[in-house]
């Protein structure tokens, strides 16, 4: 172990933070520091993970103020005077400690019809697919979210307004509204253009800033700001 | 808030945003105190020219920049916002128009420049 240590302030609850001394190692991510903390200071620190690479999800923390997944967070990219400060994702209802309710933003996913529309059964020809066509290459574009909710937690509507579906949700039903084999256009069109809706965007970024996978949200729900306009000005059709 | 506050602010979409917003408050309150002061050209002279004297202060002057740089700010804000929304940009378009923004303002200034 080397002697250098690390200043790491957890939140654990509104009021009440806690300071541990973390040894510091090379290539260290900030859930390698979080679970040093539960398996060698405080047993009784709750966090969730589970794939530790990037691909599951279920890390996503409050880094000095700013959303990301600790699995793919440095330590060497977030210390600030040798220091950092690690918090529950905000806009979620906290469980305990590091662990938020997931619930709402699922809900939320369901609300914007991010479910499939099918219209074929399995005894149905699968049908053939143009992955150059415009809509596909648009769909393509969002269909890599993995519902870690780090732009859920970084934008300032959702903090705003508690029925604003948010960033993931509405991109998911802008790759659904693309995908030429769901079926859910109007479905999906009502929903997104309700009071929760696409229109409540401010377009303010912070979700395309701090994506994870480099995905696009904001100009995912503008696409539905133009499509919902449009079908507005068409009456449905 | 919660304690470490959020600094996932600070990026260039965010802060055009902010931009916009403080923008078009600050015109709205200034606004209907502007009709009003002009509004006494018809209603009472003496005093719109007793108005009209303050801007001779340098302090009033610079004020007047400030509301000319609103205005600017609050106007390119919206078409940008409009621009950003309304039309199907890929990202490396969204750079595109953004260097030509910038690059044109440069050029503008650089005339102003040589014009002052």
């Amino acid at each position: 172990m080397k002697a250098h240590m690390l200043k790491v302030t957890i939140e654990r609850g509104p009021d009440s933070r806690d300071v541990f001394d973390v040894p510091a190692h090379e290539s260290q991510t900030v859930l390698d520091v979080v679970s040093w903390v539960q398996q060698n200071a405080d047993p009784t620190l709750s966090y969730r993970f589970a794939c530790r690479v990037g691909m599951c999800g279920s890390c996503a923390m409050m880094v000095n103020g700013v959303p990301r997944w600790t699995c793919r967070t440095h330590m060497s990219k977030v210390l600030k005077d040798n220091a950092v400060t690690i918090g529950p994702l905000r806009n979620l209802p906290v469980v305990k400690d590091l662990v938020v309710d997931m619930d709402p933003f699922f809900d939320k996913w369901v609300g914007a019809e991010g479910v499939h529309h099918g219209s074929l059964t399995r005894d149905d020809p699968i049908a053939a697919i143009d992955e150059t066509s415009e809509t596909r290459v648009e769909a393509n574009a969002g269909i890599e979210c993995i519902n870690c909710s780090v732009c859920y937690a970084a934008c300032d509507t959702v903090a705003g307004n508690a029925d604003y579906l948010g960033p993931a949700a509405l991109q998911r039903a802008w790759t659904l509204l693309n995908d030429a084999k769901d079926e859910g256009r109007v479905a999906i069109l009502d929903a997104v253009s309700g009071s929760g809706g696409c229109h409540n965007c401010h377009s303010m970024g912070s979700c395309t800033t701090y994506c994870p996978n480099d995905l696009d949200p904001m100009t995912a729900i503008a696409g539905l700001k133009r499509e919902t306009a449009k079908s507005f000005f068409r009456r449905g059709r | 808030m919660r304690a470490a506050g959020i600094t996932s602010r600070a990026h260039p979409l965010w802060l055009a945003y902010i931009l916009h917003r403080l923008s078009g408050l600050g015109l709205a309150l200034f606004l209907p105190f502007h009709f009003w002061i002009l509004s006494l050209a018809l209603t009472n002279p003496a005093r719109l020219n007793g108005f009209l004297a303050f801007t001779d202060i340098g302090a009033v002057k610079l004020a007047e920049f400030g509301l000319v740089f609103l205005l600017a700010v609050h106007m390119f804000g919206g078409l940008r916002l409009m621009a950003m929304e309304w039309l199907p940009w890929t990202p490396p378009q969204k750079t595109l128009a953004a260097g030509a923004t910038a690059l044109s303002f440069l050029i503008a200034t650089l005339f102003l420049m040589q014009a002052v």
